[in-house]
């Protein structure tokens, strides 16, 4: 069954939500991650606002899971989570001051809607294998979603996890590739090669597809793939631009951490917005 | 011919125990189920039992994954492997989100003998210690491992439970005598107390008996919990004596020894000296089967009676 035009529409408007409400809650920290979230802005939309079954109550047992594995994308996050009703809209206005539940990485102790606290590269996909092989032992029609930075695929526990996925035939799991192509040093080709990824993943006994990492319809389309495969494990590499949205900010890597000024955060939610 | 059976290995049959009751406990391992005899569980439990091959990180992480599904997943592997390679793992997804994960940290100290140092683990209480929320817990027989393991099922957290190689003898008769975050007093003396811990709990009630023949009276307490320590406990101890040697099969620098010098410092005790028997701080172990390992070091009977003498007399 297809889409209806009205229901990208939506998802595309959900994704400049997500960069502009990241811009607003950077403002109030001074300094963060602004590149590393817009590059995942279309996936993160695709899977909170389309595919993953969830609603806002966070200890839901049969609930789809998501973990950050790259989890300095949190502060794109928490406004979809305020958004969907797990917390009050007002705590965004603390982000990253004292004493906030929001930090620059997911805390799920503090934060409603976060599934695993991370923030430690390469751990991400592990919760992932547990968590799968917990839900599938409960018998549970829950599924797994890990979103994997590309440079984090420098990381050997990743790759104890994929052997383990393959493995235990991990059908509930998936994983998504924010493959920006760019680390904090520079693009991960020159830091630290990870090419062929396609290649490796599939090597690593994973169904592994690619995709425009922009494209809401691509995003949809691939996820519905997915759910026809239920044997083994998957891996979506979403190809996409670190600092999309915003002309100045895309694969420039002094953007990696970066503030936008007073005037600078307007005229950068303006020029969102236009779109 | 059959293949030596580690006695106080029964972590295997307990776990398998109260799994039957309790549909929450899962037993993971790192390819070490032959040796640590999780295989027992997996043959009663199959679908509840997970090797996750030699990739220790991911199998602590994914203790963790299971942790939050309800499960309290139970991972056991070569204390080297789990206190010193997995120590940001447990920290960091165990520890700081403060999950049930239970850690069975096997071959402790220097028993995997001429394995040499990449196999021994001499400083992991130290690290454990370092880690806010991790309890720490060291049976040493097959009473003591079984009531470690039943007291503990519904403890909010991790646990590290560290164990020898399960040839240590019987030191605990009955069920009773053995509670998790209590010193266990095993004999009374005036003249000093010999604090212990895993291996050197039965090799300090040896020493004792000999020590009590030349004359000294010595007190024996297995400090077995570090993690809730047992503050009340062993303040009373220290207070009934001028001298407390601390003996354990890890390094004197950071292990129990550390921990009982800081409640002596925290709590203010004068009139106390502490004699600390261990694995020696500032070098690695020489080549050698455990028995002769424990011998060289000092890490047994006569190791204690001679220092507990020689340090008596001055």
């Amino acid at each position: 069954m297809n889409m209806q035009k009205m229901d990208y529409d939506h998802l595309i408007e959900r994704a400049r939500f997500i960069r502009t409400e990241t811009i607003r809650l950077i403002q109030v920290a001074k300094s963060g991650h602004y590149t590393s979230v817009f590059s995942a802005a279309e996936i993160l939309s695709t899977l909170y606002y389309h595919e993953m079954r969830v609603n806002s109550d966070p200890k839901w047992q049969d609930r789809d899971r998501l973990v950050l594995s790259k989890g300095h994308v949190a502060v794109g996050v928490y406004p979809i989570l305020a958004d969907l009703g797990y917390f009050p809209k007002s705590w965004l206005d603390t982000y990253a001051q004292i004493g906030s539940a929001l930090g620059d990485h997911p805390d799920m102790r503090k934060v409603p809607g976060i599934d695993f606290s991370s923030g430690s590269l390469g751990h991400g996909l592990s919760i992932g294998v547990g968590m799968a092989l917990g839900l599938k032992l409960k018998k549970s029609p829950a599924r797994v979603f890990v979103l994997l930075g590309d440079a984090e695929m420098n990381e050997g526990q990743i790759w104890e996890a994929a052997q383990a996925a393959a493995h235990y035939k991990l059908g509930n799991l998936i994983g998504i590739i924010d493959r920006n192509s760019m680390g904090l040093d520079g693009m991960t080709e020159e830091v630290m090669g990870i090419e062929p990824l396609e290649d490796k993943w599939r090597s690593f006994g994973w169904r592994t597809t690619t995709c425009d990492g922009h494209a809401i319809p691509e995003l949809v389309k691939a996820f519905e793939e997915f759910r026809k495969h239920p044997d083994g494990p998957q891996m979506l590499i979403a190809n996409t631009i670190k600092g999309k949205g915003l002309k100045f900010m895309e694969e420039s890597r002094v953007w990696h951490l970066g503030y936008l000024h007073g005037s600078d955060a307007e005229n950068a939610i303006r020029e969102l917005s236009k779109e | 011919m059959m293949a030596t059976q580690a006695k106080s290995f029964t972590s295997g049959k307990v776990l398998s125990d109260l799994a039957d009751e309790d549909e929450r406990i899962v037993v993971l391992t790192a390819d070490l189920g032959y040796s640590n005899r999780t295989i027992e569980f997996a043959e009663r439990h199959p679908d509840r039992f997970f090797n996750l091959g030699i990739a220790e990180h991911n199998m602590v992480t994914a203790a963790a994954g299971l942790a939050t599904i309800g499960f309290v997943p139970y991972v056991a592997t070569f204390a080297s492997f789990l206190g010193l390679l997995c120590c940001e793992q447990i920290r960091t997804d165990l520890a700081y989100p403060n999950l049930p994960v239970r850690m069975i940290a096997h071959h402790a100290g220097i028993s995997l003998g001429y394995y040499g140092t990449s196999h021994h683990a001499t400083e992991d209480i130290g690290i454990m210690r370092s880690i806010a929320n991790v309890k720490i817990v060291c049976p040493v027989d097959t009473v003591s491992l079984e009531q470690a393991l039943r007291q503990t099922v519904s403890v909010e957290g991790p646990v590290y439970f560290r164990v020898g190689r399960g040839r240590d003898p019987d030191v605990y008769q009955s069920s009773d005598e053995w509670k998790f975050g209590k010193i266990s007093r095993l004999k009374e003396g005036k003249d000093a107390l010999i604090i212990a811990n895993g291996h050197m709990v039965p090799e300090a009630c040896e020493a004792a008996k000999v020590l009590q023949s030349t004359g000294i009276d010595v007190a024996v307490v297995d400090l077995h919990t570090i993690e809730p320590l047992d503050k009340r406990g062993l303040r009373e101890l220290l207070s009934r004596v001028n001298t407390v040697f601390v003996a354990e099969e890890h390094n004197t620098r950071s292990g129990v020894a550390s921990t009982v010098a800081d409640t002596i410092v925290d709590e203010r005790l004068s009139n106390i000296r502490l004699v600390r028997i261990g694995f020696p701080s500032d070098e690695y172990s020489i080549i050698g089967a455990p028995y002769y390992l424990y011998k060289h070091y000092g890490l047994d009977s006569d190791g204690i009676v001679k220092v507990v003498t020689r340090e008596l007399k001055k």
